[in-house]
């Protein structure tokens, strides 16, 4: 039974306040001792629960009020990582076969169903290990233990390519996944794991399947062919270049452990080029050159991964609240692994994806210039990593967990400014932000930008000049079936129509089945009263047909284009148009509020050659 | 499963926990801030207060010492008089006990807390287990209202919305579980078919049992 809850805007403000108020003195540098002679501290060690520092009494454990309260640290010192890009291995040992090596310790227990038609070319190895990473300025917070791909947080970067139009075979990899997780988890983090490439058109058997994991001392290879949606049904031979995607990003799915998992560090960026989006400002859309990935005189293409941590103020460790079912929100602010860094750039364009991996938190960036706190314009060039129809003008981007923005930035002309990215969106609960945008200058800086490079030529187009990418797919042939999803709350379960996810290993529990090569028209309803749900959909990239009844703007080419995360906002209703096409096998649909989808708001579905007709699965 | 610290050490992996101790020794050198605590120290701290509740037999008994260290836990909140989500999900339960098995009681224990301390005394408490038919390695939990509010806000059994969170007619049907020694925690719907709910618990119980769900 749903129970819709109301948002109370006046115990938000208070809370607000409360927290405000605690900042203060944590910044005042109050030590504990001054705190408890002034009566603030109870014997626990717990600021009391009175007005104006806490607006309810004492919540989930040792945060008063729900909210976090890291120790300080000094923003915009550390620089900004770029994200190291990983070599293939020339080979793997053992040698990947279609079917799985069970014998050698591979977890997988289906054969890969494209290897014959698109073998792969080129091998990546992967090693999932606890690691230590340094996230603020030197001697502010210890080493923080964490789980990583090749033990780093963002893992390394994969940068592939689709096989050239009429050449798909040439896209095919194999990335071996190897579990060298430990048993102790340090306080959070289940070592066992299953890597979802998010979102690529992968057969089902390598996409991370929630149920699909391997334990300590097995691997899990996953395939990978990089081919077009349409490759084996609309556009044989080549796929649908329409369905072409840019800005992947691969991380844990493991069943009722995601949240800890990723948030302990299990999350990386996959980046594809093609013979149009390139890498090379000279050739195809001539988007600003992606080069090595690491040389800031000619690389200029930076993938940023935000997501937001507590730090636990007693250890200073990484700290996840075990409990939480709602949604957490960190109060420390992180790009590609460093806690507010800073971003050194020449006076050119650069194209930015930005990628927020959670675990609850929504943004909506802007480009401050704080001179006069004013929002510097961008290009927007895509939803989801999807290139849209052309580059849009905007002053800000919003976007929840999973999903991903390619922005181009234009600092021409504007050496020895500064700018911040500053996420303007208010939020202060795990359920959604509040809907309100703050002025600039009163939002959050996440990373500093310096326009202090050296001069650099710049080839890469104005974004003003190109009028088209590659278009979207049509979304007027008729769907085989219309169906019906409703994300409801009940007893702080969650449900899909009314139901529960049940148990991913039983073949029952597979709600639906979609049949290959055809299309569907899905209506998204949010029932959960309070909560807003960034829905996300394995395989396939969608449209969007409405959201509460309204068709996207005919200038709003943001919200019809291709996207794999719908923002659900308060009670909406969403309706997306799929084309589902070329693999079979399960998959999930879920909220991608980590916490969420890890106390089960999701429902399995599988894709055959049958199909049924369940209208609200 | 005899969880004792020999067992423990033996099955730790020595070199990261070395890299960690001293980077942490290194660190809170340079920085008197920070103190050097197990993470599992700091979940008893945060989660786990060793309040003295009372169980269905009227026995007093410690939250952390007696009914958490060093166990598998499976937690969900009650009521005697509950009509709602209780019933369904005390009944999921008393099937997850039976096939959990001899080891109830044993390695594996499961907590009701009751939502209305101030009405549900032990023999409330036993008069539900009787009527319910709950074994033995189940413990129904009362205490006083501050203390049992408390646990139920560590828990995180609350609905963010304070109005909700009120109505008890309507709380919160999650049951979370745990391996308190090895720091494995994790939650899902009471509702669960009790397979799924075993299964689940399984996850977090290594090393006994590391079943992979395929």
């Amino acid at each position: 039974m749903a129970h819709i809850s109301k948002r109370n805007r006046k115990r938000e403000r208070d809370r607000q306040i409360a927290a405000n108020n605690r900042r203060e003195l944590i910044s005042a540098g109050l030590k504990r001792r001054d705190l408890m002679k002034l009566g603030l501290l109870t014997g626990a060690g717990m600021l009391i629960p009175m007005k104006g520092l806490s607006a309810r009494p004492l919540t989930s454990a040792g945060f008063d009020d729900d909210e976090p309260n890291s120790p300080p640290t000094t923003p915009f010192v550390d620089n900004m990582p770029r994200l190291p890009v990983l070599a293939p291995v020339s080979s793997l040992t053992p040698a990947p076969t279609a079917a799985p090596n069970t014998a050698a310790g591979e977890a997988r227990t289906v054969s890969h169903q494209a290897f014959a038609q698109f073998p792969p070319l080129r091998f990546y190895e992967l090693s999932q290990q606890a690691g230590l990473a340094a996230m603020a300025p030197a001697g502010e917070l210890p080493l923080q233990p964490i789980w990583g791909f090749n033990g780093i947080t963002p893992g390394p970067m994969i940068v592939e390519h689709y096989g050239a139009l009429g050449s798909p075979q040439l896209g095919s990899v194999l990335v071996r996944q190897r579990n060298n997780l430990p048993v102790n988890n340090g306080g959070f983090g289940l070592p066992s794991v299953t890597t979802h490439l998010h979102n690529g058109h992968t057969p089902l058997e390598s996409d991370g399947f929630p149920c699909f994991f391997m334990e300590r001392g097995q691997f899990y290879d996953h395939h990978y062919p990089n081919v077009l949606a349409g490759i084996n049904s609309t556009h044989p031979g080549t796929g649908d270049i329409k369905e072409a995607m840019s800005s992947l990003w691969y991380h844990d799915h493991r069943i009722d452990h995601t949240a800890e998992n990723t948030y302990k560090g299990l999350a990386g960026t996959y980046v594809l080029f093609n013979e149009f989006d390139t890498g090379n400002e000279n050739t195809g859309f001539r988007l600003p050159s992606f080069g090595d990935g690491q040389n800031p005189l000619t690389s200029f293409d930076i993938y940023m991964v935000f997501n937001d941590k507590v730090f636990d103020e007693v250890t200073g460790l990484l700290a996840f609240d075990l409990f939480n079912t709602d949604g957490i929100l960190g109060d420390k602010f992180l790009v590609n692994g460093k806690i507010q860094p800073v971003l050194h750039v020449s006076p050119r364009r650069y194209r930015f994806r930005w990628l927020n991996t959670g675990p609850s938190r929504f943004y909506q960036m802007f480009v401050l210039d704080p001179t006069n706190n004013s929002s510097k314009s961008f290009w927007q060039i895509s939803t989801d990593g999807n290139l849209m129809e052309k580059p849009v003008q905007v002053t800000s981007s919003r976007f929840a967990v999973a999903e991903r923005v390619d922005v181009i930035v234009d600092f021409t002309g504007l050496a020895g400014k500064t700018f911040y990215l500053e996420n303007r969106l208010e939020q202060d609960d795990g359920r959604g932000p509040t809907g309100d945008v703050l002025a600039a200058g009163q939002g959050k800086k996440i990373l500093k930008i310096v326009v202090d490079g050296p001069v650099v030529p710049d080839n890469s187009i104005n974004p003003a000049l190109i009028t088209q990418f590659y278009g979207f797919p049509n979304t007027t042939d008729a769907p085989r079936i219309t169906r019906t999803f409703r994300f409801e709350r009940g007893n702080g379960q969650w449900q899909v129509n009314g139901q529960l996810v049940g148990d991913c290993a039983d073949p029952n529990d597979i709600r639906f089945a979609i049949k290959r090569n055809t299309v569907e028209k899905w209506i998204f309803q949010n029932n959960s009263g309070g909560w807003q749900h960034p829905i996300h959909m394995h395989f396939e990239e969608f449209q969007t047909l409405s959201i509460n009844g309204v068709a996207p703007k005919n200038s709003g080419i943001i919200e019809r284009g291709r996207k794999d995360v719908l923002r659900l906002e308060h009670n909406a209703e969403a309706v997306v148009y799929f084309r589902f096409r070329d693999f079979v096998g399960k998959f999930p649909l879920h909220c991608h509020n980590v916490v969420h989808e890890d106390h089960a708001m999701m429902v399995l579905g599988q894709i055959n050659d049958v199909g049924d007709n369940k209208t609200q699965p | 499963m005899n969880m004792n610290r020999r067992n423990l050490l033996t099955l730790l992996g020595a070199a990261p926990l070395l890299g960690v101790t001293k980077a942490s020794a290194q660190m809170r050198q340079s920085n008197p801030r920070f103190q050097e605590i197990s993470s599992r120290e700091r979940i008893r701290q945060r989660y786990f207060p060793n309040l003295v509740l009372t169980n269905q037999l009227g026995e007093k008994v410690r939250l952390y010492d007696d009914l958490i260290k060093d166990k598998i836990v499976i937690f969900n909140m009650m009521y005697a008089k509950c009509e709602g989500i209780c019933v369904p999900v005390t009944r999921n339960l008393v099937k997850v006990q039976s096939l959990i098995g001899d080891r109830m009681g044993k390695d594996i224990f499961m907590y009701s807390f009751t939502l209305k301390p101030e009405e549900d005394t032990p023999e409330h408490l036993a008069h539900y287990a009787h009527m319910h038919k709950i074994g033995p390695g189940w413990s129904l939990l009362t205490g006083t209202s501050a203390d049992m509010e408390s646990i139920r806000r560590k828990l995180g059994f609350t609905d963010p919305d304070p109005e909700a969170d009120k109505d008890k007619k309507n709380h919160i049907g999650v049951i979370k579980y745990g391996n308190e020694a090895l720091e494995r925690w994790g939650g899902c719907p009471g509702m669960s078919k009790p397979a799924w709910i075993v299964k689940t618990v399984s996850w977090v119980d290594w090393p006994k049992q590391n079943g992979g769900a395929k």
